[in-house]
């Protein structure tokens, strides 16, 4: 396999994708859709906040091993963090997926699995896809679907 | 055009002498050897084109129509007999059948605003298929809400054939538009449009043909046809970008008012009223792409010269290859078995998304399109979110599906 696809399809992606962790529904949990119309990946993400925490995050829908393997790793990352935090975390990792290939990665633990999607310009809006859902989730209790185009 | 046809192949040494003609086959993605399978969403473009449009731009180019100086009259004389050649190639009956506008997309916006705001009401119908484009069902939704027509969907079956009972049943004399693809850009069928178009014309319904896919594949003659439009893009039919053809009967043409307003278009203007120029000017408003015109002349000349029946001949026999060959990777599914079907394969592979098939075998050179081809319709038929798709030109060889295969045992390897 040629480095760069090394890079971007790590054994952990590999494994979040085959396993998705979180892939569940989550009744009265706050719902936001996210659909990317160039390949119609559509993922649902479920967030449940209670006193400035997420309690509860999970995941369903379809698509590339690269927005399946990033929902599921967002999932794991963010449960017990605070609102705060969680915005903070979609920040950086959106600023790690869109950094040039050259910077030095920021560290992010498991979610650096993903910055090798940095080399592949096309794929940043998979990775980015239930990030997106999951910031407009928590900054309402009703939103609008939102697209990655 | 059968794919289970077997003709005698172009001759190899001829064929590597076709792909000498196209300077970007020597581009090395990512170090590899190019495999271009992407066809069905451009060509790639023979020097003799890329050659016509600097020579224009070099020694013709002023706008056309307008001046009285000389470079005006060899713009307006490449632009004109552009479009004799285009009528030539589709057989019309008349130079003035033949209206230039940028893509096949907006032929068609073209047919369904001008002809449907002026033909369809309410409970009148207009019939598609269910694999046409979006460029060939979204106009006609929109026709159809300004009008009050309805759009009718003729079905296909599982093997992606056009189910012609149901289309004979849906056909009616409410029936006005019947606008159908001539191959589907998302499964390869070739529909029959002759039959199509005789069935149509017996309940008095007008007929529009996509051509968009089938135009590059085969010799297209609208009147053998006597299709009322048939629509082309010529940045498939191994031109530039940005030139769409319509081709429409003058009868229909000269009835229908205009599409877009400005210059060109007009024979008299003052601010009480305007009248409109004679066919095709009618149509074409504004300063039009002269040199995408004099570059898809210069495509048609290409495909002359090889001919259709060397074409036909070469992809057939190459579709057959890659059927087989793309099938025995394990995993994978074919959508899109009709058994008249042409130059486009479109596959699934157990357990890996299409979007992650494109990005390893672009690694491996091979470019092939992912995704759900602007055919979302045919996607929910098959229950699939996307397909991949390998599709080919004349210029394509066995190394290139053999390069292809080898990409989807390397995709299946990753995701084992």
């Amino acid at each position: 396999m040629m480095d760069s696809l090394q890079e971007l399809y790590q054994e952990v992606i590999l494994d979040h994708n085959r396993r998705p962790r979180n892939f569940r529904a989550i009744d009265g949990g706050c719902r936001q859709e996210g659909f990317n119309p160039l390949c119609g990946d559509r993922l649902v993400v479920y967030v449940v906040v209670e006193d400035g925490l997420v309690r509860d995050v999970a995941f369903e829908g379809s698509g590339c091993a690269i927005s399946k393997a990033s929902a599921s790793l967002m999932t794991e990352a963010l449960r017990g963090r605070s609102v705060d935090e969680a915005r903070q975390l979609f920040a950086e990792f959106h600023e790690m997926v869109m950094s040039s290939s050259s910077a030095p990665a920021r560290d992010l633990g498991k979610l650096s699995a993903l910055a090798g999607v940095r080399e592949f310009p096309m794929r940043v809006k998979c990775a980015s896809l239930a990030w997106h859902a999951l910031k407009a989730a928590l900054e309402s209790a009703s939103p609008a679907p939102v697209s990655t185009e | 055009m059968s794919a289970t046809q077997s003709p005698s192949a172009v001759r190899s040494d001829a064929l590597e002498l076709l792909r000498q003609e196209f300077p970007i086959l020597a581009v090395r993605p990512h170090g590899r050897r190019l495999a271009y399978l992407d066809n069905a969403a451009t060509t790639q473009k023979p020097r003799e084109v890329l050659a016509a449009i600097a020579s224009y731009y070099e020694t013709s180019n002023a706008n056309v129509h307008r001046g009285v100086h000389l470079l005006s009259e060899r713009a307006t004389a490449a632009f004109e007999g552009a479009r004799v050649d285009v009528a030539a190639f589709f057989n019309a009956a008349h130079t003035h059948e033949i209206v230039f506008t940028r893509n096949a997309t907006e032929s068609i916006n073209l047919v369904a605003q001008s002809w449907g705001g002026a033909n369809l009401a309410a409970d009148d119908e207009v019939l598609i298929s269910a694999m046409e484009h979006h460029s060939n069902i979204v106009p006609w939704q929109m026709a159809c809400a300004r009008t009050g027509a309805q759009l009718k969907v003729v079905p296909f079956d599982d093997c992606g054939t056009l189910d012609l009972e149901a289309f004979r049943r849906l056909l009616g004399p409410r029936t006005k538009m019947v606008a159908m693809s001539h191959l589907s850009n998302a499964l390869g069928t070739v529909n029959p449009v002759a039959e199509i178009i005789a069935a149509a014309h017996a309940v008095g319904a007008v007929v529009l043909v996509d051509g968009a896919q089938a135009a590059y594949h085969m010799a297209v003659d609208v009147r053998a046809l006597d299709a009322d439009f048939y629509v082309a893009t010529g940045h498939k039919l191994y031109g530039p970008t940005g030139m769409g053809v319509l081709y429409g009967k003058t009868a229909l043409l000269e009835a229908m008012p205009p599409f877009l307003g400005g210059g060109d278009m007009i024979a008299t203007v003052t601010f009480e009223q305007s009248t409109w120029n004679v066919l095709p000017y009618k149509f074409e408003a504004g300063t039009p792409h002269i040199a995408g015109a004099v570059g898809l002349a210069a495509g048609l000349r290409f495909l002359r010269r090889v001919g259709f029946e060397t074409i036909a001949a070469h992809e057939s026999a190459l579709l057959a290859y890659a059927t087989d060959a793309v099938q025995a990777v394990p995993g994978v599914r074919l959508i899109g078995t009709s058994p008249v079907k042409a130059s486009i394969l479109s596959f699934v592979m157990d357990g890996v998304h299409p979007h992650d098939i494109g990005t390893v075998v672009d690694q491996a050179g091979v470019a092939i399109r992912t995704g759900h081809h602007c055919a979302q319709p045919v996607m929910a038929r098959f229950g699939v979110p996307a397909t991949a798709r390998a599709s080919l030109a004349l210029y394509n060889t066995r190394e290139d599906i053999d390069q292809l295969v080898a990409a989807l045992h390397e995709v299946r390897k990753v995701f084992a």
